[in-house]
C-alpha cells in the first residue's frame, strides 16, 4: 500500500521533514544552547537536549535553533541550558532535567515567560 | 515520524571531486570522534551531493550555524569535532579565507562564488541527504507531481512548460514543451519517456552531480513528463562510469515506489508509471538520442536517420520523449512556482538558468548554476575568481567535442544559446574549460579530433574517415611538418564533414578546429611556417634547456629524469641532451632554482 | 584441474541466475554482458558464445555489441587497474604526461597487463572530478587528484607493496 495518496499525506511528511531541515538553517528568532562539555554530558545533558528537541517538535516551536556548546564554566549546576532570544537578555538555567526542559520550552520559548525558579544567571555569560 | 534529535548536522560533500580529495577518511574520523565523545546520537553526519566549490574539497558545512569548512584532513576533522562540536568554537584555520586573508566563516553566504548563483536545477545539492526521500519532500519535493496529477490536465502541464520557455539542456536547446506536445499528439498504445544521463562531454559533470545529489528531482520531472505525454514507462540511461549515481537512483526509485510516486495508480489516480535504469557501456555516440534508443534495445549504439524523430517513432517504434537530466530537474519547480516565475529569469530567448562545470585554468573550479545571459567575464572572473598563477587568460572551451573555443576579445558576450552559436560554439551540456597562455590551440583542436576519431560509430564514411584525415593533418602540424596547403585542406574537410555526416557527432566534430582557426589563425601559421609552438606545448617543437647561469648543480633534475637525459657534475651546471629527452617536463617541476625552461625556436 | 572447472561452472551458474531473473524483458543483452564482465573480470570468447546461446541471439551480434562499446574488454586486465583521465580538464592540466609516465614506469602498452599481472593502464574520459585535475582512479575507489608525473613512481610502489 503506497504511503501517499493525498495532498494532506504529503503535507504531513513535509512538516516533519521541514522541522529537521530547519534545525540546520540560520536566521531564527534565537537559540537554545545546551552545554555539552564533558561534565554536562556526564550530568545528563544529552537527555536534556533530547527532551528539548522533542518538546519543541511537539509544541511546534520551529523558529528557535538548538545549538550545543562546550562547558560554560557552571559545572556545579549542570546540565545548563541558555536561552538567547533576539532582543532579550540571555538567561541561563541550571539543573535542567528532561522534565524541567519541557517546562522551559513551553513557558519561555512558546509563551515568552522566564522560568524564574531555574534561573542561575542573567545576561552575557 | 518523529524528528530525529539533532543538535548539529554535519553535511559532508560526497561529490566526485571531494571523494577524490579524501572525503571518505574525513567522514570516518568525524564518525569515530563523535562516537568517542558520545555525540553520535545528537550530531548527525550526512553525505550530500556536490556543493559546487569542488576545488576546496573535502568540504563540510556545520549547521545550524552554517559554518563552512574547507580542505579538510582527518586531523582537521578531529579538531573540528573537539573544538567546534564539543566546545562550540569554530576552528579558524580550516575556514575559508578571502584574498586578504580575512576569515569567511559562512562562505556560502558571503562569497561571490556562491552569491552570484541562482539555483533551480541544483536547488537541493549539498542541502539534502540524497538517500532520504523525506528530506526531498521537506524541500517541496513531489508537490509538483501532486499538483500536476490532481489539479492539471496533461494539456495544462504542457502549456505551462511551453510558457516557461524551458529549452533542452542536453545540447541542442530544443523547446521542451513543444517536444512534449508533439509526442502527446501522436496516438499510440504505448509511449516512453527517457532520461538521457549519458553525459559524454569529457570535462562535464553537472548531470552526474544532480543524479548523485538529488535523484528524486529527476524522477519527479520524469513522472510529470510521462503524465503530460501519456507514457507509462520510463528509462534512465546512465553511463557505466557513474556507479554512485546508479546506486543513488536505485535507492530513490525504490523509495518513490514505496511512497506511491511511482508504480500502479500513482497517488491514487488513474495514472500508472514506472522507471527502469539502463546502463551504458562507454560509447560517446550513445548520448545521441537515436543511438541511445538502439542501445536500450540491446543493439550496437549507432544513430539512424531522422526523421522519423523519436517523438514519432522512438524506442521499439513507439513515440518517445528524450530529455536531459538537467532539463528534467527544472520541471518540478516550474510546475510548482509557475511559468511566469521561471520566464522572469534569463534572456528573451533563453529562459532560466544553466549549470556549468567550471574547470581547467581557473581559480574556483566546480559546479555553478547561473542565470542565462550572464557574461563570460562575470562567470570566469567574478564567480571563477580568474586565472591562477598570474597567467593570462587565453580561451574558454564550451560544448565539448561539438563546441569551440572563445578568445579573450569576446569575454563580454552573454551566455545564451544564440550568442554562443554566433561565436562558432554551442551551449552544449555545460562543460566549461578555461585555458591560459600555456595551452596550445592547435593541440586542443587535435585533442578533440582525437576524441571524435575514437568515438565515431563508423556508420558513415565522412565521419569515420574524414575525422581521421583531419586528425592526421593536425598531428603533422603539431610535429612541425605541416604546410600552408594542409591548413587549406583542413578547412575544406571540415566543411565537407559537417555537411555530409549522418548524426550530430559527425556534423559538429569539425567545430573545435574551425573555431580555433577562426580566432587563433596566427598560432596555426606559427606551427607551419616557423615550426614554432607559441604556447610551448607541442613536444616536437620545443626543447627543455638548463640556464647555466642559474643552475647550481643540485642534481635534482638528473635524479628525476626517467630517461637519464641530464648529465653534469655536482655543483656544476647540468645539461639536457635533446636527443634523449622525451619532453616529459619532470625536471622543470623539481628544479627549485628556476634554471630549466622550455624554448620553441 | 578439477578445481578450476568447478570454479568456472560456479561462475556460469551465477550468470545463469542473473539471466533467469531478467526473463522476458526485451533488450537485455547489454545488461547481461555487464554482469558477465563483473563475474569473469573480462569477456573471453567462450563466455560470449555462451551468452549468445543462452539468449538465443547470433554470436555475430554479441561480438558486434562487445566490440562497439569501450566498456567491454575481451582481454584480461591487471590486478590493479589504473584509469587515467584524459578528459578535457585533465588534459589541459597535463593528464597526458601522467599517462605516459605510467606506461614508461610499468613498461606496458595501454590496456595490456604488466608482466607480473599486477597492473594495467587504461585511458578514460572524465571521471567527473575535473576540479581535482589531473585525476587517476586505481581500482574502483581510490581517487588521486592534482597529480604530477613525479608522483607516479611512489603510487606504483604503494600498490606493488600493498
Ligand atoms: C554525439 C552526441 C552526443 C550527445 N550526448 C548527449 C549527452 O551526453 N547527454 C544529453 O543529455 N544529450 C546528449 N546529446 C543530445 C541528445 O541527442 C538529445 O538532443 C538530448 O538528450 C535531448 O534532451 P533535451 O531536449 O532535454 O536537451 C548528444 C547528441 C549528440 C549528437
Ligand atoms: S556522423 Fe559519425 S557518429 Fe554519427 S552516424 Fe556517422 S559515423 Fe556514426
Ligand atoms: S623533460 Fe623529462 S625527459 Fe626531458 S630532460 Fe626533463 S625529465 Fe628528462
Ligand atoms: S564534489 Fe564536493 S564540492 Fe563538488
Ligand atoms: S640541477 Fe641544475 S638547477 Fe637543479
Ligand atoms: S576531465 Fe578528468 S575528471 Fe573530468
Amino acid at each position: 500500500m503506497p504511503k501517499i495518496k493525498t495532498l494532506e499525506d504529503l503535507m504531513k511528511i513535509k512538516e516533519d521533514a521541514v522541522k529537521e531541515l530547519k534545525l540546520r538553517e540560520a536566521g531564527k528568532r534565537g537559540k537554545v544552547i545546551v552545554a555539552m562539555g564533558t561534565c554536562g554530558i556526564a550530568a545528563g545533558a544529552k537527555e536534556t537536549l533530547k527532551a528539548i528537541v522533542d518538546a519543541m517538535n511537539e509544541l511546534g516551536v520551529e523558529d528557535v535553533a538548538v545549538v550545543q556548546s562546550g562547558c560554560m564554566g557552571l559545572c556545579d549546576v549542570e546540565p545548563t541550558v541558555e536561552v538567547a532570544l533576539q532582543g532579550e537578555e540571555p538567561i541561563v538555567y541550571g539543573h535542567v532535567t528532561p522534565e524541567q526542559a519541557k517546562r522551559i520550552v513551553e513557558k519561555h520559548l512558546k509563551n515568552g515567560e522566564i522560568v524564574s525558579d531555574l534561573v542561575v544567571k542573567r545576561g552575557q555569560v | 515520524m518523529p524528528v530525529a534529535v539533532v543538535a548539529n548536522t554535519v553535511l559532508i560533500c560526497a561529490g566526485g571531486a571531494c571523494i577524490s580529495a579524501g572525503e571518505k577518511s574525513v567522514k570516518q574520523v568525524f564518525e569515530e570522534k563523535l562516537k568517542e565523545f558520545a555525540l553520535d546520537s545528537v550530531v548527525r553526519v550526512v553525505e550530500t551531493g556536490c556543493m559546487g566549490a569542488c576545488n576546496l574539497g573535502p568540504l563540510a558545512v556545520i549547521y545550524p550555524e552554517g559554518i563552512f569548512y574547507q580542505k579538510l584532513t582527518p586531523q582537521a576533522a578531529e579538531e573540528v569535532v573537539v573544538e567546534h562540536l564539543l566546545k562550540g568554537r569554530p576552528v579558524e584555520k580550516y575556514l575559508y579565507k578571502g584574498p586578504a586573508g580575512e576569515v569567511k566563516a559562512k562562505a556560502q553566504e558571503e562569497l561571490p562564488f556562491f552569491k552570484r548563483q541562482v539555483k533551480i536545477a541544483t536547488r537541493n545539492l549539498g542541502v539534502i541527504d540524497p538517500t532520504d526521500i523525506e528530506e526531498y519532500i521537506g524541500r517541496d519535493g513531489y508537490f509538483a507531481l501532486m499538483k500536476a496529477l490532481k489539479e492539471m490536465t496533461p494539456e495544462q502541464v504542457i502549456s505551462e512548460i511551453k510558457a516557461s520557455g524551458l529549452r533542452g539542456r542536453g545540447g541542442a536547446g530544443f523547446p521542451t514543451g513543444l517536444k512534449w506536445d508533439i509526442c502527446r499528439r501522436n496516438e499510440a498504445d504505448q509511449k516512453f519517456i527517457i532520461c538521457n544521463a549519458d553525459e559524454g562531454d569529457p570535462g562535464a559533470f553537472m548531470d552526474r552531480s544532480i543524479l548523485e545529489g538529488d535523484p528524486h528531482s529527476v524522477l519527479e520531472g520524469m513522472a510529470i513528463g510521462a503524465y503530460a505525454i501519456g507514457a507509462s514507462k520510463g528509462f534512465i540511461y546512465v553511463r557505466a562510469e557513474y556507479p554512485l549515481a546508479i546506486e543513488r537512483l536505485n535507492i530513490a526509485i525504490e523509495q518513490a515506489r514505496e511512497y506511491g510516486f511511482l508504480g500502479e495508480r500513482v497517488l491514487g489516480t488513474d495514472f500508472s508509471f514506472d522507471i527502469e535504469i539502463r546502463i551504458g557501456a562507454g560509447a560517446f555516440v550513445c548520448g545521441e538520442e537515436t543511438a541511445l534508443m538502439a542501445s536500450i534495445e540491446g543493439e550496437r549504439g549507432q544513430p539512424r536517420v531522422k526523421p522519423p524523430y523519436p517523438v514519432e517513432s522512438g524506442l521499439w517504434g513507439k513515440p518517445t520523449v528524450i530529455n536531459n537530466v538537467e532539463t528534467l530537474a527544472n520541471v518540478p519547480p516550474i510546475i510548482l512556482k509557475g511559468s511566469e516565475w521561471f520566464a522572469s529569469i534569463g534572456t528573451e530567448t533563453s529562459k532560466g538558468t544553466k549549470v556549468f562545470a567550471l574547470a581547467g585554468k581557473v581559480r574556483n573550479t566546480g559546479l555553478v548554476e547561473v542565470p542565462m545571459g550572464i557574461t563570460l567575464r562575470e562567470l570566469i572572473y567574478e564567480i571563477g575568481g580568474g586565472i591562477p598563477g598570474g597567467k593570462r587568460f587565453k580561451a574558454v572551451q564550451t560544448g565539448g567535442p561539438s563546441g569551440g573555443c572563445i578568445p579573450a576579445d569576446y569575454l563580454d558576450v552573454t551566455v545564451d544559446y544564440e550568442s554562443l552559436k554566433e561565436l562558432g560554439t554551442i551551449m552544449g551540456s555545460g562543460g566549461m574549460v578555461v585555458m591560459d597562455e600555456d595551452d596550445c590551440m592547435v593541440d586542443v583542436a587535435k585533442f578533440f579530433l582525437g576524441f571524435t576519431v575514437d568515438e565515431s560509430c563508423g556508420k558513415c564514411t565522412p565521419c569515420r574517415e574524414g575525422t581521421k584525415v583531419m586528425y592526421d593533418i593536425l598531428e603533422k602540424i603539431t610535429s612541425g611538418e605541416g604546410t600552408r596547403e594542409d591548413l587549406e585542406k583542413l578547412k575544406e574537410l571540415a566543411q565537407f564533414i559537417s555537411e555530409a555526416s549522418l548524426c550530430g557527432l559527425g556534423q559538429t566534430a569539425p567545430n573545435p578546429v574551425l573555431s580555433t582557426m577562426k580566432y587563433f589563425w596566427d598560432e596555426y601559421v606559427a606551427h607551419v611556417e616557423e615550426k614554432r609552438c607559441p604556447a610551448k606545448r607541442c613536444k616536437a617543437l620545443i626543447r627543455y634547456v638548463i640556464d647555466p647561469e642559474r643552475c647550481v648543480g643540485c642534481t635534482a633534475c638528473a635524479r628525476v629524469c626517467p630517461v637519464n637525459a641530464i648529465t653534469g657534475e655536482v655543483r656544476k651546471p647540468h645539461e639536457i641532451d635533446p636527443e634523449i629527452c622525451t619532453r616529459c617536463g619532470s625536471c622543470m617541476e623539481v628544479c627549485r632554482f628556476d634554471a630549466i625552461s622550455k624554448v620553441s625556436p | 584441474m578439477k578445481t578450476t572447472v568447478d570454479l568456472a561452472s560456479d561462475l556460469y551458474k551465477q550468470l545463469d541466475e542473473y539471466i533467469d531473473s531478467l526473463k522476458g524483458k526485451p533488450g537485455i543483452l547489454i545488461n547481461v554482458l555487464h554482469r558477465a564482465q563483473e563475474i569473469f573480470g573480462y569477456l573471453p570468447d567462450e563466455v560470449l558464445e555462451y551468452v549468445a546461446e543462452k539468449l538465443d541471439v547470433p554470436v555475430s551480434k554479441v561480438f558486434g555489441v562487445v566490440t562497439f562499446y569501450n566498456f567491454f574488454s575481451r582481454k584480461p586486465k591487471g590486478k590493479h587497474q589504473i584509469k587515467i583521465c584524459l578528459g578535457t580538464a585533465c588534459y589541459v592540466k597535463g593528464g597526458d604526461k601522467i599517462f605516459e609516465r605510467f606506461l614508461e614506469e610499468l613498461g606496458v602498452e595501454p590496456e595490456e597487463p604488466s608482466k607480473d599481472g599486477l597492473f594495467s593502464v587504461h585511458p578514460v574520459r572524465c571521471l567527473g572530478a575535473c576540479s581535482m585535475a589531473p585525476v587517476v582512479l586505481i581500482g574502483e575507489k581510490d581517487f588521486y587528484g592534482r597529480l604530477t608525473p613525479n608522483d607516479v613512481p611512489s603510487l606504483i610502489k604503494k600498490y606493488r607493496e600493498g
